[in-house]
């Protein structure tokens, strides 16, 4: 079971995040066509070996998100899909657009997350109140509208929050090691011009003096969302051989969905990237020690602390050691999430997924400038949806 | 306190929402895969046997984890911080989302016992679940 590692990234788009939209209003099939012609660009090919996109829904229509951007960008597609998995979509959207690349459905396919909610508006039909419910669902009949808004359980930084309580009771907790993750992330940021806090170093003392948000998570140790948007091209080998850019395969994946509510995480502590990774390493035939670069998934320190216990890089449960003891710059031991990660990068919204994959490919490709490392070969990548619900790992190389 | 969102129960959740208006907990439970289940469906979880029957429980459990919030996680709590949000373990087995209540958040611990607080709400006819130390 498995991908022969014959689809590869051939080129990517990756807009710095902006904290207040400055760029021109777009609609998001808007933004989809930019990004694709960038992401095609950057490829030096053109749109006429693309057959296939993945999207993650477009915001000016509910339904019929793929027959609506293939009309759009007047392009007929053998493979359209939506894949709803938070911040784990891009991931899932990377591997099953290389599955596509290597059942032969597709030559090419667009793989595009607009980031930007500053669309243009209408004096006629002003915008929906989007209401405060966010990422659980307040309609009748939701299990969240029943059971967890009732009692104020809503939003991420609570349940996050319950995650890292529950951590600290089970293996202790030492707040310096989660802030450390955080200031790396931010010295990769400073070597990084697009990131949002690039020229802005910070040092642990700094992070554990910002604002207890939900004990034991402070401000620092949290995601600020941006505008922005990213998105890749995934090609076969065929394809990938006019790209100028060095081809970045993938060569191995997994996802686990489990949840969607942490309450009932059959264990709380165990996240899903442990099958996704374990499913991912496997298929790729790859040790964790052959990984150049990880780009794990941060919506917040503690994500990114389980995430390397779960997905094999340390053992569980020492995670707060490992992150101790290695440097995590990119001139570090364990490069992590080089060009700053979401937290110092920046999150474009349901884009900020899609940092990670282009970071990793960025790395592979050699075009990381200040923060490049050294020789990077083998990129780890992983997404992380909902309440670490929903997690995909991708393995990336070049060749 | 009424501005906040409240559960609407539905055809298959009646019963439990019934058992709090009643001060008493009704789950479902899964002959069987000898589990209780939390909350209502129409098919025990897992094996979606069609087997599902309503018992009482304690409601007595353990605090499984818990956060303090300082900030409002939603406009409607502004004024009901910090919020002392909970996740409880019933001695039957399931978890609960829940709020913690006539305590301090200093004096929570994970693993701690609690017990149920039946909170009414008669204008919107609902009883809700609420957790304090047990005494």
């Amino acid at each position: 079971m498995g991908l022969r590692g014959e689809a590869a990234i051939i080129g990517m788009v990756e807009l710095a995040p902006h904290r207040k939209p400055t760029r021109t209003p777009r609609f998001s099939i808007e933004q989809w066509a930019l990004l694709s012609a960038s992401a095609l660009a950057d490829a030096g090919i053109d749109a006429s070996s693309v057959n296939g996109l993945i999207s993650s829904g477009i915001s000016e229509s509910d339904k019929f998100a793929p027959a609506t951007l293939s009309e759009y960008l007047g392009i007929p597609i053998n493979y359209g899909e939506v894949v709803d998995l938070g911040g784990a979509t891009a991931a899932g959207m990377v591997w099953r657009a290389a599955v596509a690349v290597e059942l032969g459905l597709c030559d090419s396919v667009l793989v595009m997350l607009p980031g930007s909610r500053d669309f243009p508006t209408s004096s006629r039909r002003p915008a929906a109140d989007r209401g405060y419910s966010g990422a659980s669902s307040n309609n009748f009949g939701s299990p969240q509208a029943e059971f967890e808004i009732p009692y104020g359980n809503l939003g991420q930084n609570a349940p996050y929050a319950q995650i890292a309580r529950r951590y600290a009771s089970t293996f202790g907790y030492d707040p310096r090691a989660t802030a450390k993750i955080a200031v790396d992330q931010r010295t990769n940021a400073c070597a990084t011009p697009d990131a949002v806090f690039y020229g802005k170093a910070i040092t642990v003392e700094d992070v554990l003096a910002s604002p207890m948000v939900a004990d034991p998570i402070h401000m620092l140790e949290m995601v600020m969302t941006c505008h922005g948007g990213a998105g890749v091209i995934v090609a076969n080998a065929e394809v990938a051989k006019r790209s100028r850019n060095r081809p970045v395969w993938i060569k191995g994946f997994g996802e686990r969905i489990s949840y969607k509510t942490p309450t009932y995480a059959e264990d709380l502590l165990r996240s899903p990237i442990s099958q996704a990774a374990q499913t991912a390493f496997g298929m790729a035939a790859i040790g964790r020690d052959e990984v150049d670069v990880a780009s794990i998934y941060d919506c917040y320190t503690i994500t990114v602390l389980m995430s390397l216990e779960d997905a094999g890089f340390c053992e569980k449960g020492k995670g707060m050691e490992f992150v101790s003891s290695h440097d995590l710059t990119f001139r570090g031991d364990f490069p992590l999430n080089t060009a700053g990660g979401q937290l110092s990068f920046g999150q474009a919204g349901i884009a900020g997924g899609m940092h990670h994959v282009c970071d990793g490919a960025r790395q592979i490709m050699g075009r990381a400038g200040a923060a490049q490392v050294p020789d990077c070969n083998t990129a780890f990548v992983s997404g992380n949806g909902g309440i670490m619900s929903e997690q995909a790992a991708l393995i990336l190389q070049g060749d | 306190m009424t501005n906040k969102p409240m559960p609407e129960p539905t055809p298959v959740s009646a019963p439990f929402w019934q058992s709090l208006r009643e001060h008493r907990i009704r789950i479902q439970y899964s002959p069987a895969a000898e589990q209780y289940v939390f909350y209502p469906r129409i098919l025990a979880p897992r094996t979606l046997a069609d087997d599902l029957e309503w018992r009482d429980i304690s409601g007595h459990g353990t605090l499984y984890t818990f956060t303090v919030g300082d900030r409002p996680t939603a406009p409607p709590w502004s004024d009901s911080l910090p919020q002392l949000l909970a996740v409880v373990e019933w001695d039957e087995g399931p978890r609960v989302s829940t709020e913690i209540v006539n305590a301090q958040p200093g004096e929570l611990k994970v693993g701690m016992r609690v017990q149920p607080v039946f909170c009414d709400y008669p204008d919107d006819g609902i009883t809700l679940l609420r957790y304090e130390p047990e005494n």
